[in-house]
């Protein structure tokens, strides 16, 4: 690795103030669990490194039953399904969280991470996605808040521009009668990258028999992580059942806009989109009606 | 020149103080500034846990810790885990059962089973098998390691009574 200059600003406005300065030539540090392999393979260099982790905003965990939850953009995973009320109010989140790396890669990799390396298979990125997160963002100009769905515009990148830091992730309050699931499919395991993934959440009506309306997200089979918004249009109004879910699943396995690599072929992904789809809504609809269902 | 940090921890319960540049890990500052060896390097990109110390009591890669942000924190590695007393009964459990071949995974698989046991005194081996899925091993197969976290479990109850 090339020296480069650290920096762990205690507050967001140093935070930019130090990213404004050396533009490209400087990146934000969190978990680093994926800055640090990429800056040791040698990927590119780096003047300045800005470590976050001791700036307040970034490091709150916050959980309010009008407000909904604030998830600092450096807070790592074990944080996240460690809290009683993230597991509580959001289990597709903890879903993402406990299966990020293993036990050591968790003690530090962080959600804010996670989204601005903007991988098409970040873990996270399918939840937070169904569960209408919005990332904040603060740079040298206004604050601004954007869905996460329009966050990644290509691998590696995303809606973030110089200067700018995501301080946090705002996800609203969970609606009455609703439950989110997020699943992935690996070849083995644990410790792997997704080969597909499905994150939903489903709102149900009062007497639980039909969808009121659902959010559906991929990952891995498009340059970015995907928000399928005809999936759950098919579901909304639709009775509980089996053939609505294959409509939903239908729908997202005719989004998928996958590719071959070693990890999978266009053919497996696109079956994969309508098998997790279809696992996910089971695990989302399951847990509107207050049912246990198990991450991994 | 590249500037040197000069940082303040302590390290398996002593003050230690060195300097480092930013690009150095928290692996290399303890290996070749301090001195301490007994944790590895495997992979050098997270995959493979050999290099598994605590930091401020949590499990990490310390190939994927900077040497600069240990400053002010507190990092326990293999070396402070047997005791004057005499080896843990995770590092007597490894040896009697040969959990172990070439052993570069080994304080890896011990600093992990060790802070897993510490927070969960009996854990099924399923939980086991999750908890050290960061930890890889190319030699021994898992089944032997799995066993002696199994039976390390067993002897610190018995030594709590
Ligand atoms: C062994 C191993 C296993 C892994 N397994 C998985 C897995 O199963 N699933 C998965 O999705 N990922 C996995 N990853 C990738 C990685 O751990 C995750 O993407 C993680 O969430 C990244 O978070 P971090 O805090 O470590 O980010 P960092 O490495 O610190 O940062 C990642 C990128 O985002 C930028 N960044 C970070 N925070 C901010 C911010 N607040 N504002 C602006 N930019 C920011 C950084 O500059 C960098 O470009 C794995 C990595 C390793 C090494
Ligand atoms: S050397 Fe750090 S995880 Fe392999
Ligand atoms: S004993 Fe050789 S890698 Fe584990």
């Amino acid at each position: 690795m090339n020296d480069f200059e650290y920096r762990a600003p205690a507050s967001v406005s140093e935070a930019v103030a130090l990213l404004v300065e050396k533009g490209e030539r400087a990146r934000v540090l969190a978990g680093g669990t994926d800055l640090i392999v990429q800056l040791r393979g040698g990927r590119f260099t780096l003047d300045r490194m800005v470590d976050v982790k001791g700036v307040p905003e970034l490091n709150q965990l916050r959980y309010d039953a009008a407000e909904g939850l604030v998830v600092g953009a450096a807070v790592p995973c074990y944080r996240i399904y460690e809290d009683e009320l993230v597991a509580a109010h959001y289990p597709a989140l903890v879903d993402a969280a406990r299966i990020i790396g293993g036990i050591q890669i968790q003690g530090r990799a962080s959600l804010g991470g996670n989204l601005c390396n903007a991988s098409p298979s970040g873990d996270s990125i399918g939840a937070l996605i169904a569960l209408e997160a919005t990332a904040v963002i603060a740079g040298p100009g206004e604050t601004r808040s954007v869905p996460v769905e329009q966050f990644c515009t290509a691998p590696g990148r995303s809606v973030l521009g110089p200067g700018e830091l995501l301080v946090a992730l705002r996800l609203p309050p969970p609606k009455p009668r609703s439950g989110a699931h997020y699943l992935r499919f690996i070849p083995r395991y644990e410790m792997d990258i997704a080969i597909v993934s499905a994150g939903v959440a489903a709102v149900l009506s009062p007497d639980m028999s039909s969808f009121v309306s659902a959010r559906v997200a991929l990952g891995a089979v498009a340059p970015t992580p995907l928000f399928v918004t005809e999936a759950g249009a098919a579901l909304a109004g639709k009775p509980i059942s089996e053939e609505s879910i294959a409509l939903a699943a239908e729908a997202a396995r005719q989004a998928a806009r996958p590719i071959n690599d070693m990890r999978g072929t266009v053919e497996q992904r696109r079956h994969l989109a309508a098998v997790l789809t279809t696992r996910a809504l089971r695990g989302a609809v399951a847990r509107a009606k207050g049912e246990q269902v198990n991450g991994h | 020149m590249a500037t040197k940090h000069h940082v303040v921890t302590r390290v398996n319960g002593e003050e230690v103080e060195f300097l480092c540049e930013a690009r150095h890990s928290l692996l290399e500052a303890l290996r070749e500034t301090l001195g301490l060896t007994g944790t590895k390097e495997g992979c050098l990109d997270g995959n493979c846990g050999a290099c598994t110390v605590t930091l401020d009591g949590r499990l990490m890669d310390s190939c994927l810790v900077l040497a600069v942000e240990a400053h002010g924190r507190e990092i326990q590695t293999i070396e402070g885990v047997a005791s004057p007393q005499g080896l843990h009964p995770v590092q007597q459990a490894f040896l009697e059962e040969a959990a172990l071949q070439c052993g570069i995974c080994t304080p890896g698989f011990i600093v992990s089973a060790k802070a897993l046991l510490e927070r969960e005194p009996n854990p099924t081996e399923e939980r086991i098998r999750w908890w050290l899925a960061g930890n890889l091993c190319r030699c021994t197969g898992y089944d032997k390691i799995v066993r002696a976290v199994v039976d390390a479990a067993a002897r610190m109850a018995e030594v709590k009574g």
